[in-house]
């Protein structure tokens, strides 16, 4: 038998635009995954470990506010995302700036060690379990002839594009975010002028995990919760970042769709389980011939 | 206003640079601060702004001790440091520059704040949307001394402002300098300059190794023959 013969399917236009479609939806949530994480690499140079076991964390906060409280979902963003705000804010403030003196390779460590202590206890305390909440609208949708859209989707896109729309007015129109753009480029100039750096990385960190927690609700209706549930989504958000440029805004959105759409394609075309390599394979390409992202600057 | 600097000792890590630097400015002075390379003037600059903390001794602004307090209280109480190398934020543009000068200070009155400052700088105004990282040297330091005067200091803390400029432009920066002081404007004028200085100076220090090698008058200064020797090589 010949290995190398096999042939990939072909399959009409409107499959493989339907495929790219639900891969736009896919690729919102992991835009705003990335936007988290980019926008705290830009500002404080690191790269958060963490970031995936918080949006897990943000998941269950979700998960448990339906089953407890019977909160929909995305009603619940109302409550996680100022909460994940908060709790981004003083994790940075309390543990992350404090543990590591200033010196990146320890927040880099430490974000690790907190990724590790959080999964271990949601292990512990709310086992392997797959938990999944029920919408009443989770099939609902409309046909686009060559797809059909649940709601859930659509969801997903709208709110992704909004956030990332709101972020970057805060980023533009506030002192705030002009302080983070100060701090990001020019850190002794931006003490200079009285902005308060601890400050403005805690504020960094907490919308980061907002992002996450947003995307939490919007991921809830469609995925199920279970402790590994963040790597899954973490790996691709790196991806993400790198595909775009790391700590470029317009990158993370672009580099969101784009790996989106590839997984979708390459689940269509070499399978559930193998079409994901498409994904490892775009790194590795952008890492060969564009190693500074489509957005990013490149180096030096 | 008044500044005192007492018996100040600073360091990064083990190594130490200043050895007990003692210094005073009044209220509408220019106090130069002069030195060499390495001198250690910089690291006063940054021990007096909060960016360090000294290892020993006591800064008092207006009667209050302000040592160890973080830049941003520094800042608050009106000490304003235009630093070295101008640390203009380079991805922004000169607008919001100017604009996160009054950040902390000077927040309610921004928009008189800019007119006065573009009337004094009215280069600034025809540059307000290119970004900073993309302006001349000149223009740069023009930006950072501009984006100071946003938080309308109490003592202006200006570190090589003529760096890097060309002799033309170094003659119109000691000129505004002066302009500035005569306002009422109290500077302190760190500088390699040591003539073009100690002409708009009304005192001067000179440290040496983290130490206070001379001081006076800076008319004293002026024709003091060691200072002349190993400054001027006259
Ligand atoms: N961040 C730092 N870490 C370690 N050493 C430093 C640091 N900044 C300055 N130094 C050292 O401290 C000494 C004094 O430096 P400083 O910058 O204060 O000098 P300066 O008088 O401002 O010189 P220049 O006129 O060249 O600006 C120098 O030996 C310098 O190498
Ligand atoms: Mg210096």
């Amino acid at each position: 038998m010949d290995f190398f013969d096999f042939n990939l399917p072909s399959y009409g236009w409107s499959t493989v635009l339907g495929s790219a479609i639900s891969g736009v939806f896919l690729g919102s949530i992991y835009a705003l995954v990335a936007l988290g994480l980019t926008l705290i690499y830009g500002v404080l140079h690191i790269i958060n470990f963490a970031h995936g076991a918080l949006l897990m964390l943000a998941m269950y906060a979700v998960y448990f506010l339906w089953q407890a409280f019977g909160i929909d979902p995305y009603l619940a963003m109302l409550i996680v995302v100022p909460g994940g705000f908060v709790f981004g804010y003083l994790l940075q403030r309390g543990v992350i700036g404090k543990a590591s003196h200033g010196r990146d390779e320890i927040i880099l460590l430490v974000t690790l060690g907190i990724s590790i202590i959080i999964e271990n206890a949601a292990l512990f305390f709310f086992s392997a379990t797959e938990r999944s909440v029920r919408v009443p609208y989770d099939l609902d949708g409309f046909d686009l002839g060559v797809t059909f859209v649940v709601y859930p989707e659509l969801a997903a896109l709208g709110g992704s594009l909004l956030i990332t729309f709101l972020l970057w007015l805060f980023m533009i129109k506030t002192d705030t975010g002009k302080a983070i753009r100060a701090v990001a480029k020019e850190r002794q100039g931006a003490r200079l002028v009285g902005i308060n750096v601890d400050h403005i990385f805690a504020v960094c960190f907490g919308i980061g995990v907002a992002c996450v927690a947003a995307a939490a609700s919007l991921l809830v209706p469609t995925y199920a919760v279970h402790p590994q549930i963040g790597y899954l989504f973490v790996l691709i958000a790196f991806t993400v970042v790198v595909l775009g440029g790391m700590g470029s805004f317009v990158g993370a959105l672009v580099g969101g769709f784009l790996i989106g759409i590839f997984e979708q394609l390459g689940r269509l075309y070499l399978g559930e389980s193998l079409g994901v390599i498409t994904i490892s394979f775009i790194f590795i390409l952008v890492l060969l011939f564009r190693p500074s992202g489509l957005f990013g600057k490149p180096a030096g | 206003m008044t500044l005192q600097v007492r018996q100040l000792h600073a360091a990064y890590g083990a190594m130490k640079v200043l050895h007990g630097i003692d210094l005073e400015i009044s209220e509408g002075e220019i106090v130069a601060l002069l030195g060499s390379n390495g001198a250690g003037k910089s690291t006063l600059n940054n021990n007096i702004s909060g960016i360090y903390t000294p290892k020993s001794g006591d800064i008092i602004f207006d009667g209050q001790s302000i040592t160890g307090l973080p830049s941003e209280k520094v800042v608050e109480l009106g000490i304003i440091q235009v630093p070295e190398g101008r640390r203009v934020f380079p991805n922004m543009s000169v607008l919001e520059n100017l604009h996160l000068g009054g950040y902390r200070r000077g927040r309610n009155r921004r928009d008189q704040n800019l007119e006065r400052i573009v009337s004094v700088f009215p280069r600034l105004s025809e540059r307000f949307n290119q970004l900073a990282g993309t302006l001349s040297g000149g223009e740069q330091q023009m930006l950072a001394i501009g984006r100071g005067l946003m938080a309308e200091p109490k003592l202006l803390i200006l570190d090589e402002p003529s760096l890097g400029l060309s002799p033309l432009l170094v003659e119109e920066m000691f000129e505004l300098i002066a302009e500035l002081n005569k306002q009422g404007l109290s500077i302190f004028l760190v500088e390699q300059n040591v003539m073009q200085s100690l002409e708009i100076a009304d005192r001067a220090y000179v440290i040496e190794n983290g130490t206070v090698a001379l001081s006076g008058s800076a008319d004293e200064l002026i024709d003091d023959p060691e200072l002349r020797k190993t400054y001027l090589g006259l």
